[in-house]
């Protein structure tokens, strides 16, 4: 069996770990909501696995999975990065003229 | 061919991932690099789409459907309502995640696994063992699951649905440590039964032990403690996300999951730091449910008024405000901007101090304040308000006691010493806004209440600080 592949998933998961702990290591405290609602939208990623489920060929059981897993991985994506986008908007500077979005 | 596009365009959305969540690092570039790693989200969907074969009417409209709820969702939410959503984001991503583990094992078991292995041998150019994508499988349907009700159990105590205190019962630690082992001995059922009946069975039985174990490990969790558990959530759902990249052995899931997972776990060390407590200690010691004995403290509480507040005020070369969870609760920001506006204008310096674990996710003070439109100059962390305190005129304590309780410096014997706080009690003067005498949190009287230089304004905190604003409007 050829393992080679396999084991390039392993050593990008395993770089990854330490990737993500070198860019969150100095963040300002400040800025830990936004930078939390941020990452949890990219963990909306899955939606690549929900959408894959969705092939032609398979079952219903398997497709409504997917799109049961599509519908809800958007909502994580759609929302997760509008949400800190309005976040963000009001980290304003002082005396910047820059109006964020409308406050809901 | 079409195959190489795909995954060059994959490695494009990891780079913009990676450089996105850098620049979220960063006050400057942090909005930038939201909206980068979104694009970065749009490149992985769109190489997606150019696998061949897919149904098109489900995607399209399952895109549109969890797009609408999704905007709806982030645009009426107040900023008060935050940490509630965030951990609804939470739970989706990871029911999200359990789905896709459950539509592939449906898969795997409709074609055998022998197929099932050629298919995703063809779709991603990668040769497994079945029992590995069992085991992947299993892993994203025990972490997705966790993080789902985990994140239920989260909302409704952050929502005020469940009670903040901690829910404890004998024997609760052994039983997750029962239902986690039982969880892992089904993954390896699985693994080895891959598409038979034993298999499906320990699938099923895994899906609501997964369930039952996120249940189980938040319930002992306090409200005060929510933000470590949020931050540990938010890695979850990375991690399950990085699981269902093992089971269609795809980079950018693996990638994209694992940077979250990695994340959110740094924000939990934080967390805990900020805490001087261990993971361990927070998930599992039900911290606040119990009125502790220690910290006894002499002395007597001095109340005062808004009149008083104002003198003293009005006399302050400078100020600092030391918001906590009570400030978010009373949805006072607004109301505190003003006076920060008003003490500006008299000539004050003004400053807010925060805490790291103030409120019930990580930076939570920090959202409600620039709603009010405090600029982010003004926000202060704690290491950069504590050299200079001694030499503030008045500190307001607004709702927050863990975090200024200086038995944490000075009293071995208390629970909470050794945390990092605020240090309040060195200022001039200090007034602590405060609903009733009530213990905090932890349940620990607080010596800074006692102070020879603090008062203390009962009541409200939006109508205490009204209260002191219109003082300075006569």
């Amino acid at each position: 069996m050829e393992l080679a592949p396999l084991l390039l998933l392993l050593f990008a998961f395993t770089l990854s770990i330490f990737l993500g702990f070198e860019l969150i290591a100095k963040v300002p405290s400040q800025l830990h909501t936004p930078l939390m609602s941020g990452a949890n939208a990219i963990s909306g990623i899955t939606i690549v696995g929900a959408l894959l489920a969705l092939n032609m060929g398979e079952s219903p059981a398997a497709k409504w999975f997917g799109f049961a897993a599509v519908v809800l991985a958007t909502i994580n994506v759609v929302g997760g990065y509008m949400v800190t986008d309005r976040m963000l908007a009001m980290f304003k500077k002082k005396d910047t003229s820059g109006k964020g979005e409308p406050k809901a | 061919m079409n195959a190489v596009l795909i995954n060059l365009l994959y490695i494009a959305s990891s780079i913009l991932f990676i450089f996105g969540i850098k620049m979220l690092g960063s006050a400057d570039t942090a909005r930038r690099g939201n909206r980068l790693s979104s694009i970065g989200m749009l490149v992985a969907v769109v190489a997606t789409l150019m696998y061949l074969g897919l149904d098109w009417g489900m995607v399209v409209g399952g895109i549109a459907l969890g797009a609408i709820i999704g905007a709806v969702a982030s645009i009426r939410v107040k900023m008060t309502g935050m940490p509630e959503l965030v951990a609804l984001f939470n739970g989706v991503g990871g029911l999200a995640s359990l789905f896709v583990g459950a539509a592939e094992y449906v898969k795997l078991r409709d074609n055998g696994t022998a197929e099932y292995l050629v298919q995703l041998q063809a779709q991603s150019g990668v040769v497994v063992p079945g029992w590995f994508v069992m085991v992947a499988i299993g892993l994203t349907v025990l972490i997705g699951g966790v993080t789902f009700t985990g994140s239920l159990v989260a909302y409704g105590k952050l929502s005020g649905k469940l009670s903040g205190t901690p829910t404890l019962f004998p024997g609760q630690k052994a039983l997750s440590f029962l239902v986690t082992a039982a969880a892992l001995v089904g993954i390896v059922l699985m693994s080895l039964g891959t598409d038979n009946q034993t298999a499906f069975v320990a699938g099923l039985i895994l899906v609501v032990l997964a369930l039952a174990l996120g249940i189980l490990m938040t319930l002992p969790i306090g409200g005060g403690d929510m933000p470590v558990v949020i931050s540990l959530l938010n890695s979850l759902s990375g991690v399950a996300a990085s699981m269902a990249g093992f089971i269609i052995l795809n980079n950018v899931l693996v990638v994209a999951g694992c940077l979250v997972g990695a994340s959110g776990i740094i924000l939990t060390m934080i967390m805990c730091k900020s805490m001087n407590r261990t993971i361990a200690n927070v998930l599992f010691s039900g911290f606040g449910a119990t009125t502790q004995a220690a910290g006894e403290v002499q002395g007597e509480m001095k109340a005062s008024s808004a009149e008083d507040a104002f003198y003293v005020l009005e006399a302050a070369q400078s100020v600092v405000f030391i918001p906590g969870y009570g400030m978010a609760v009373a949805q006072a920001q607004h109301v505190v901007k003003e006076l920060a506006g008003i003490l500006e204008n008299n000539g004050a310096e003004v400053r807010f101090a925060i805490h790291p674990v103030a409120g019930r996710m990580p930076g939570h003070m920090n959202v409600l304040l620039a709603e009010a439109d405090v600029p982010f100059e003004q926000l202060c962390e704690m290491d950069q308000v504590n050299p200079i305190i001694g030499t503030v005129d008045v500190a307001i304590v607004i709702g927050a006691n863990d975090v200024v309780n200086p038995a944490a410096l000075n009293d071995p014997g208390s629970p909470i010493y050794g945390m990092p706080i605020i240090n309040a009690h060195e200022a001039k003067t200090v007034y602590c806004l405060k609903r009733g005498k009530g213990a905090g949190f932890s349940g620990l009287e607080n010596a800074l209440f006692f102070g020879e230089n603090t008062r203390m304004l009962y009541g409200d905190a939006k109508a205490t600080v009204t209260a002191v604003v219109a003082q300075f409007g006569k």
